[in-house]
């Protein structure tokens, strides 16, 4: 690896590209502590005002916000949990596992990746209406419950970090396959199944085309889908408009702080095998 | 030693049960995601090609006419269509162009030995943890025409205010600055992982040929990096053909049309709009099924740009 050090210009560039990149999150904070009429006014505000309650409480009743957060966190959670339990099953078998048509199969996991979600969108749309599911949450949440990615990033990981004789001793003990998951693949990948988690939380927390297609404004919409009701005019204040992101995108931004640097390290890795 | 360990029967019934275990578990391990795939991707994706030959309406999804490939054929005579295409085409250039651009840059330097090298690329990496949504909501706030801080600013070193809304270029100028924001610190992390497996003995023996260090970055990081840029160019090439969400709410009110005179409507807001606007779902498909046609195509250029320079 290389070591060379950074001198003041690449200092310089970084804190500029760390301000581009969080100047606008950090704007929407101040817009939604501001008025609807300060904001029709040049120059813009640069700092907090003291509007941020009640914007924030505009926001929380007439986008019905805490219900769409309540739902976003539920469909989140479950596509997280699932697509983890059931990438890691999948990517213990593709790794470790020999079975006929191995190969194929893995290969056909690849392939899905390369299908674009529009191509599905208007069928999945009639079944789902045929179901009556239209505004309920199983139907965002049952057709993005397992991901292609995911197979193929447990599997890559648990080529790896998974011994075989771990597997094969635990075999000759007389142990199930069930057994084994349970308690050497489980305990094994569990690095990874943090990171393809958080991973697939953001994804699932911030998806949007399916979402605004399957769920209207009137039922049980995700956050993303109540935000489009704020910004298409319902209502038109700006600084309520603001406080809706700000409440959209906060509870992501904690997760972030916390878990940042594991989701950091979970991109490169999966871009280094990938 | 386990006490049943004399019992035939036992053990008979226990070496056919691990046979068993050996011979199916593997399958049920990888089922949950095919029968996912089967009911929610594959059988949608069939059907797709199917609703695109007939006449359905959202109101009524049951009952399909069949109409062959009209409902391509006057795709072909449509001239929304084509704008559609043609905004997809310079959207997605005006953003991904630069994104990978700049993204390189970024990874160039955040591979330099840093202090706080962490805060930087979680600080990068922040735009990607934020919805198109919020993200849209904000920069249509940012461009504004009258009160927007990015004319505010322009004004500020003497220039006109620009209507980012209105303006074709301008509009989707402003439309790609959205995904360029969002995506710029994903790319780079992706750029940083691959630079970091590039072996130093080539920048040390590029050093003692004289090279400066812009010179290696062009002649030993780029070269060591093309798979990864390549990567990198067919996953955004593929995210730019569905844009959506930015140019549906970059457009006050006025929904799927993608600005007042269609300048921003890219293919995925078309589809949108016919189907779930103009309630057609089978020209919907149809679209959907153009779209796919052109990845295809855009697939096969650079598998043949790709094979004619591997095999320089």
């Amino acid at each position: 690896m290389r070591s060379l050090r950074a001198g003041r210009l690449t200092y310089a560039v970084l804190v500029l590209f760390t301000a581009g990149s969080l100047f606008p999150l950090m704007w929407t904070a101040i817009a939604a502590s501001r008025s609807n009429t300060r904001l029709a006014q040049t120059p813009p505000p640069f700092w907090f005002g003291g509007n941020l309650g009640r914007n924030l409480q505009v926001a929380w009743t007439d986008a019905n916000m805490g219900a769409a957060l309540l739902n976003t966190v539920i469909v989140a959670s479950t596509v997280a949990a699932g697509t983890v339990v059931f990438s890691t099953l999948a990517g213990f078998a593709f790794a470790k596992l020999r079975f006929r048509g191995r190969r194929l199969l893995m290969s056909l996991v690849v392939g899905t990746m390369l299908i674009p979600p529009q191509l599905s969108v208007v069928p999945l749309y009639m079944l789902i209406a045929r179901l009556s599911w239209t505004d309920r949450l199983q139907a965002v949440i049952l057709p993005t419950l397992v991901s292609a990615f995911g197979v193929f990033f447990m599997r890559q990981y648990l080529a790896q970090a998974l011994p075989s004789e771990l597997v094969e001793a635990a075999r000759t003990d007389g142990a199930s396959s069930l057994r084994i998951v349970w308690h050497v693949v489980f305990p094994a990948a569990r690095p990874a199944m943090a990171v393809l988690a958080m991973l697939t939380f953001v994804m699932a927390w911030n998806d949007f085309f399916w979402p605004i297609v399957a769920l209207t404004q009137n039922g049980s919409p995700t956050v993303q889908v109540a935000l489009t009701g704020l910004g298409r005019g319902y209502v038109p204040d700006q600084s309520v408009i603001m406080a809706g992101a700000l409440l959209g995108t906060l509870p992501l931004l904690l997760v972030f702080l916390v878990f940042g640097r594991q989701i950091v390290g979970g991109i490169m890795q999966g871009a280094v095998k990938g | 030693m386990r006490g049943d360990e004399g019992d035939g029967r036992g053990q008979v019934w226990r070496s056919r049960r691990y046979r068993w275990d050996l011979r199916w578990s593997p399958y049920a391990f990888v089922a949950p995601f095919f029968l996912f795939f089967a009911a929610f991707g594959l059988f949608p994706l069939l059907y797709t090609g199917w609703a695109a030959l007939h006449q359905v309406e959202l109101t009524d999804p049951d009952s399909m006419t069949w109409v062959g490939l009209r409902n391509f054929t006057r795709l072909w005579d449509d001239e929304f269509f084509w704008n559609a295409l043609r905004n997809t085409v310079t959207i997605g250039l005006l953003s991904t162009v630069p994104q990978l651009a700049i993204a390189l840059g970024l990874a160039h330097l955040l591979n330099y030995k840093l202090r706080g090298s962490a805060f930087f690329r979680v600080a990068v990496l922040t735009p990607y943890a934020t919805s198109v949504a919020a993200a849209t909501l904000v920069f249509v706030l940012l461009f504004g025409r009258d009160y927007g801080m990015v004319n505010w600013a322009l004004s500020t070193v003497g220039f006109d205010a620009v209507d980012w809304q209105n303006g074709t270029f301008a509009s989707q100028l402003a439309v790609s600055t959205i995904v360029i924001w969002r995506w710029t610190g994903y790319n780079a992390l992706i750029y940083l992982a691959a630079m970091q497996a590039v072996p130093g003995e080539l920048y040390e023996s590029a050093a003692l040929d004289g090279a400066s260090r812009l010179q290696q970055f062009i002649h030993v990081t780029v070269p060591s990096l093309r798979p990864t840029i390549f990567f990198t160019c067919v996953v955004s090439t593929i995210g730019a053909t569905q844009l959506f969400g930015e140019p549906l709410l970059f457009n006050g009110g006025a929904g799927a049309t993608g600005g007042s005179d269609h300048q921003f409507q890219t293919l995925g807001l078309y589809l949108y709009e016919q189907g779930w606007v103009n309630l057609h779902l089978g020209r919907a498909s149809a679209i959907a099924w153009a779209m796919f046609l052109i990845l295809l195509v855009i697939a096969g250029a650079a598998r043949l740009l790709r094979g004619r320079e591997a095999s320089r």
